[in-house]
């Protein structure tokens, strides 16, 4: 396992979001976006192959399917995971970790994918729509990559609309259960975080080369917690980079991040 | 028995102020020769149910939609629609926004004539205290309190599939048949429009009946609509047109634009429709989508 001599950012960051499935044995890995999929795609062919992966469209393949354009039929199916079975099958089963980009992020976890503000009569701007957040969020594990760390994604109070569920108090319902919920890594273009601090209180654990922590909680519109040992992200390897080149063969991932930036080792 | 329509005899057996359920997932397999019968209709005041795409946004730009009763509204690579959009931010639109599990799960509620099923989700969240949802506590020792999901019962439900006979027998071929299901179980009345109608289909096509998604009781209306998923994917049979959505897409950031759209390119009818979106050979040759 030799250290590249060369990576971008996105690489770097893709090496640590794989992290996030280490271990998690046979569930639905799911990745939204080109970083994501890229990094749950390793994470399957390196330390975690008991994992599942989709196409993306309907079928689970044992070898994880290239972003972009190729061949329809060049994805081999070993299995069968329709939409049409989804919520039964990996949502509403527990049996799946999803990493995603919420458009804003807030202290307590709780995401925002609907609408930034206005009211929920009339939003200023109209995003997706919660789609599967509240189901995702209450049911299995959940990660988040966040390419542009900023106080715009990581509110000051709450999010717009709590699209998913987190860790807030006054959201807890009495009687309801909440056992499931379970929120792992954040990883950002300035540091990797968890929900480990006191009452899930989000914490940084790594911070990327020639990031200082006070950059970190410049960026983020609420107080970070810092791990008693803060790590610096490591470097990704030789065989990790050519296994991003093989599942991205058309560099997708140059646009992940602005400008595209380099990588630094550690 | 023939339950054959015409397209514009499917129109007119709808009203206008009906909660109608659209089948299909976003951009892919949308029932858009139906929509289209709409959007040149009269029918006004419409509650829509739906995992939305292109057929939403256009929709909305008609002036059709009273309420809209969705899990999301995306076109996959154009990821928000613009004509959705719009009337979201005109604050023109009554909405109830949902999860996609629970939109589904509230289809099943309405089939099995129940007044609520239980669930988890959207409890903590938005989605529960914007939609009114109240809960329920088990009658059981755990006592854990869900949420009540109500039936989303439907005075219509619009499919496209592949193959349809006379009779009302469906077939849907392709990797994914999405809630299209349930939708018709949920509703008085389904229309389904299909790339091909025979008399029989255990004449035609007796060896596909596991592609039979639901089965024909359910199903009150076909009408014969050749490409009649376009924009929107029809797989196996042919893809999404990303250019012509993003043709769509971009109308909307032009003063007139709907209007434009409507007259130049929903057009009059359907058989013109089909050539006005670029000819049969070009349409039945889109390339499958590649995710």
């Amino acid at each position: 396992m030799t250290t590249a001599p060369e990576f971008t950012l996105c690489e770097q960051l893709i090496v640590a979001a794989s992290e996030a499935w280490r271990g998690n044995g046979e569930l639905v890995a799911t990745g939204i976006g080109t970083a994501p999929r890229l990094a749950a795609s390793l994470a399957k062919v390196t330390h975690t192959p008991e994992l599942m992966m989709t196409d993306g469209e309907a079928f689970l393949v044992e070898e994880p399917v290239p972003l972009g354009p190729r061949g329809y039929d060049d994805r081999k199916a070993a299995g069968y995971l329709p939409f049409s079975r989804f919520f039964d099958a990996a949502v509403w089963s527990g049996k799946r970790h999803a990493m995603v980009t919420p458009s804003q992020i807030d202290r307590f976890g709780q995401t925002n994918i609907s609408y930034l503000g206005g009211t929920y009569d009339q939003p200023k701007v109209q995003m997706l729509g919660a789609r599967g957040f509240p189901g995702n969020s209450i049911y299995h594990i959940n990660s988040m990559f966040v390419p542009a760390h900023s106080k715009r994604v990581f509110v000051e109070g709450e999010v717009d609309m709590v699209s998913s569920v987190g860790y807030n108090p006054a959201r807890r319902l009495a009687g309801a259960n909440f056992d499931r919920v379970d929120l792992r890594l954040i990883v950002t273009d300035l540091c990797v975080m968890d929900f480990g601090g006191a009452d899930h209180e989000i914490r940084v654990i790594m911070l990327h080369p020639g990031v200082r922590f006070d950059q970190a909680q410049d960026a983020t519109g609420f107080a970070l917690t810092a791990a008693p040992e803060i790590r610096e992200t490591p470097a990704p390897t030789v065989e990790q980079l050519a296994i991003i080149a093989r599942f991205d063969p058309h560099n997708l991932r140059a646009s992940v991040i602005k400008d595209n930036p380099a990588g630094k080792r550690n | 028995m023939n339950k054959q329509l015409t397209v514009e005899q499917f129109v007119a057996s709808l009203k206008s102020g009906m909660t109608i359920g659209i089948g299909g997932w976003g951009p892919r397999r949308k029932p858009m020769a139906l929509v289209r019968a709409i959007l040149r209709s009269d029918l006004t005041d419409l509650t829509i149910v739906t995992y939305g795409g292109p057929d939403v946004g256009m929709l909305c730009a008609a002036g059709k939609v009273k309420k809209l009763i969705f899990g999301f509204v995306s076109m996959d690579a154009i990821p928000l629609e613009p004509y959705f959009r719009k009337a979201r931010e005109a604050g023109t639109l009554d909405i109830l926004e949902l999860d996609e599990g629970m939109l589904q799960w509230g289809l099943k509620a309405a089939a099995f004539r129940l007044p609520f099923l239980p669930t988890h989700v959207g409890i903590g969240t938005d989605v529960m205290t914007h939609g009114g949802f109240k809960t329920v506590q088990s009658p059981y020792d755990d006592g854990e309190v869900v949420l009540a999901m109500p039936p989303l019962k439907l005075d219509a439900a619009l499919l496209h599939v592949h193959r349809a006979d006379k009779l009302g027998n469906i077939q849907a071929l392709g990797p994914d048949t999405y809630y299209d299901e349930w939708f018709a179980r949920a509703a008085d009345r389904t229309f389904v429009s299909a790339e091909e109608v025979v008399d029989r289909m255990d004449h035609s096509y007796p060896e596909d009946a596991r592609a039979n998604i639901v089965e024909r009781c359910f199903i009150h209306g076909v009408v014969e609509a050749p490409l009649g998923a376009h924009p929107t994917s029809m797989p196996p049979s042919y893809g999404w047109d990303m250019k012509h959505l993003k043709a769509y897409a971009a109308s909307a950031r032009e003063d007139g634009g709907w209007d434009s759209w409507l007259a130049g390119t929903v057009g009059a009818d359907e058989a013109g429709y089909l050539d006005r979106a670029g000819g049969k050979d070009a349409i039945a040759a889109l390339p499958l989508p590649i995710f």
